[in-house]
């Protein structure tokens, strides 16, 4: 088990042609993910070869879903058209939407999460590295060798930060980790996959990573406070971030009081979730949970 | 998020039809003086810097006469506020408002979409009327895909309940603060106060936007004009020239990583182990990205190299799709490309992906100024420690 992505899910990629795009199908097909196809408008009707396999482009997400069967797709389009691709495979019927692309407008953003009330697509991103069920499949950029499957399940906001934590705790492994991306406004919360991680069988701790900006850690906090049962460990960067500044990702800021990594630790912290003062730390009070389970 | 200074949401205002005053941006207190002569009438000289609270820190002064604007402007210019100094000032004819609104369309990140906030009880003293009587605060959430029409701008005129006799004209304000808005990909307009003016005249009197820098890029390359350039940071404005992620801070130990939350974390391990190496903390945030090649690890330590401030740079890579050998060759040869310039101890940190080639890479450079620790929370310590010799 897993959570939104396992062996038999049916991959097409939204860019697969241009140069991420690319690349990632390649290491994606690498990572024993089933790529089915691409989209492309202008070269419908050619394949491309990635990674060993020969992969068809169709003209739009509908056609490659028909024909394929694809119940997943990745976007790597350029961020000025990635509201549009999204709003494709929304309409499409897509039922998990990865969107990597990053710089994003946030109106865009906002946009398509509106459009989503009521179609039955899961997006996760933008601006993340995607998801990861080690040893069945990965949807997104995140490199398939750092760990394989266990029990650790894993929602970051930050993509370098998962692949860290998933390296630290590599004797152990995975069950899924995800990337939810470091926008102000994303598809996937920290509180759908650990909502998602509860539910899953497989999953038996996760750990939760997240950053300055917004609120997502505290209502998360909320969140398990009422409906996790499962052990969660949890991280926060950005300690030392200055007020009013942008600390790489587009959400990452902290304005006034609010956003600050201090109230996300101590919010985590009062619903009894243990927070490492560093990445390495983290991973060590997982590693405890872990080890008397 | 870019924030654009008050003159700056005026001219957009303006654009879009928002009804307010433009007034004269002026560098100098004799520049003032003429604007106030050529405006007439009594002025208000407004101090023009990205933060509130510029009436309370001195930074708004009333102006009877051109020459009462200039000593005004003497003493304003120059001035700091929120630690920022004040380079300009803005000179508008005064019209004293006869009552005081709050108004703001904002993104609301924790619903993901949008939202209005509206008060005829407040206009400067928003934040103390919010928290004396929230209710006469209106807060009004809007669909991001509808947006605002004629309709919904009525809806909320009417439930912030705007007196009868300025209600078309807050209806229009409204739908052109909407435009605003969505056409600029604001992420906050703000209009405070929103004034009443004699003969009931609703205009903006104040005004804050912050633009969505994403947007900006794909989108608007006008918003270009609105960077000031001599007053970012030289540093930064380096950085930005090199496309590097950089934020300077005011600490010595030099910070390069790659991926944002990993340099988040970086700057929060160095600020821990510089409690116990005399309160060193971080210089700076540079996140280089995944790609890590010798070219950009060169033009980010040119970068860190050449803030006086620093002592040491820690160096914390995870090698993730650039593998380790790549970074540790991006090492070695961005110390080729610096020769001499690079000056100050590197603390590596490298993991993941090909690490064994990584650190034999820079065992064999056998560079003076390199040392490599294996663990992020070890590479922290022995960077505080070389910051504070």
């Amino acid at each position: 088990m897993s959570i939104y992505l396992n062996k038999d899910s049916k991959i097409i990629v939204q860019g697969m042609t241009g140069g991420m795009g690319s690349k990632h199908t390649t290491l994606m097909v690498e990572a024993g993910s089933n790529i089915v196809g691409g989209v492309n408008a202008r070269k419908a009707g050619t394949s491309v070869e990635l990674g060993g396999k020969d992969l068809p482009v169709f003209g739009s997400v509908e056609e490659a879903m028909k024909e394929t069967g694809a119940d997943v797709s990745v976007v790597f389009v350029p961020p000025a058209f990635t509201k549009d691709a999204c709003i494709e495979a929304i309409d499409a019927g897509i039922g998990l939407l990865v969107v990597i692309t990053e710089g994003v407008p946030v109106q865009d953003s906002a946009e398509v999460f509106a459009y989503l009330d009521g179609k039955s697509t899961r997006m996760i991103g933008p601006n993340c590295p995607g998801i990861i069920t080690p040893g069945e499949s990965l949807a997104g950029i995140t490199p398939h060798t750092i760990a394989g499957s266990g029990p650790v399940g894993l929602v970051s906001k930050s993509g370098t930060l998962t692949y860290q934590m998933m390296y630290e705790l590599k004797d152990f492994g995975f069950s899924t980790a995800i990337g939810i991306g470091g926008d102000p406004v994303i598809g996937t919360t920290h509180i759908d996959a650990l909502e998602a991680f509860e539910n899953d069988p497989e999953t038996k701790a996760i750990v939760m990573i997240g950053e300055i900006g917004g609120d997502a850690e505290e209502r998360a906090a909320a969140y398990i406070k009422d409906n996790v049962t499962k052990p969660v460990v949890g991280y926060v960067a950005g300690f030392t971030a200055p007020e009013g500044k942008t600390m790489g990702h587009a959400g990452a800021i902290v304005s006034g009081s609010s956003g600050t990594a201090q109230a996300k630790k101590e919010a985590l912290e009062a619903v009894g979730v243990k927070v490492g003062k560093t990445p390495s730390e983290t991973a060590e009070l997982m590693r405890e949970i872990l080890q008397s389970l | 998020m870019s924030d654009l200074m008050e003159y700056q949401a005026k001219e957009l205002f303006a654009k879009h039809g928002v009804t307010t005053t433009l007034g004269k941006v002026v560098e100098t207190a004799d520049e003032a003086r003429a604007a106030a002569e050529e405006l007439g009438g009594v002025t208000v000289i407004k101090a023009q810097v990205k933060a509130g609270g510029r009436g309370k820190a001195g930074g708004v002064k009333l102006a009877k006469t051109a020459d009462e604007a200039f000593e005004h402007a003497s003493n304003i210019l120059g001035m700091e506020i929120k630690g920022l100094t004040v380079n300009r000032v803005l000179v508008t004819p005064a019209t004293p408002p006869v009552e005081e609104y709050y108004f703001s369309f904002l993104l609301d990140r924790s619903n993901r979409s949008y939202l209005c906030i509206a008060s005829v009880e407040g206009g400067v003293e928003i934040e103390e009327v919010a928290k004396t009587n929230p209710d006469a605060v209106k807060k009004i959430s809007i669909n991001a895909l509808t947006g605002v029409d004629e309709a919904k701008a009525t809806a909320i005129v009417d439930e912030a309940a705007f007196p009868a006799e300025l209600r078309d004209q807050a209806i229009k304000m409204v739908q052109d603060l909407w435009k605003v808005f969505v056409e600029e990909d604001a992420t906050l307009v703000e209009v405070n106060p929103l004034a009443r003016l004699e003969g009931d005249k609703l205009e903006a009197l104040d005004g804050k936007v912050s633009l969505d820098d994403n947007a900006s890029e794909v989108r608007h390359p006008e918003h270009e004009a609105f960077e000031i350039r001599e007053e970012a940071d030289p540093l930064e404005a380096k950085a930005k020239d090199k496309g590097l992620n950089y934020v300077k801070l005011d600490g010595s130990v030099g910070i390069i990583g790659n991926g944002a939350g990993l340099v988040m974390s970086t700057l929060d391990v160095v600020a821990y182990a510089g409690e116990n190496h005399g309160g060193v903390t971080p210089a700076n945030f540079l996140d280089i990205g995944g790609g890590a090649n010798a070219q950009v690890m060169a033009d980010g330590l040119d970068v860190i190299l050449n803030d006086e401030q620093v002592k040491s740079v820690f160096v914390n890579v995870f090698g993730g799709i650039t593998a380790c050998d790549e970074v540790a060759n991006g090492i070695k040869g961005a110390l080729e490309i610096l020769g001499d310039a690079a000056t100050k101890p590197l603390v590596v940190r490298l993991d993941g992906n090909n690490v064994d080639e990584g650190r034999r890479i820079l065992n064999e450079l056998n560079h003076p100024l390199v040392t490599q620790v294996d663990t992020m929370d070890g590479a922290a310590d022995k960077a505080a420690e070389l910051a504070n010799a």
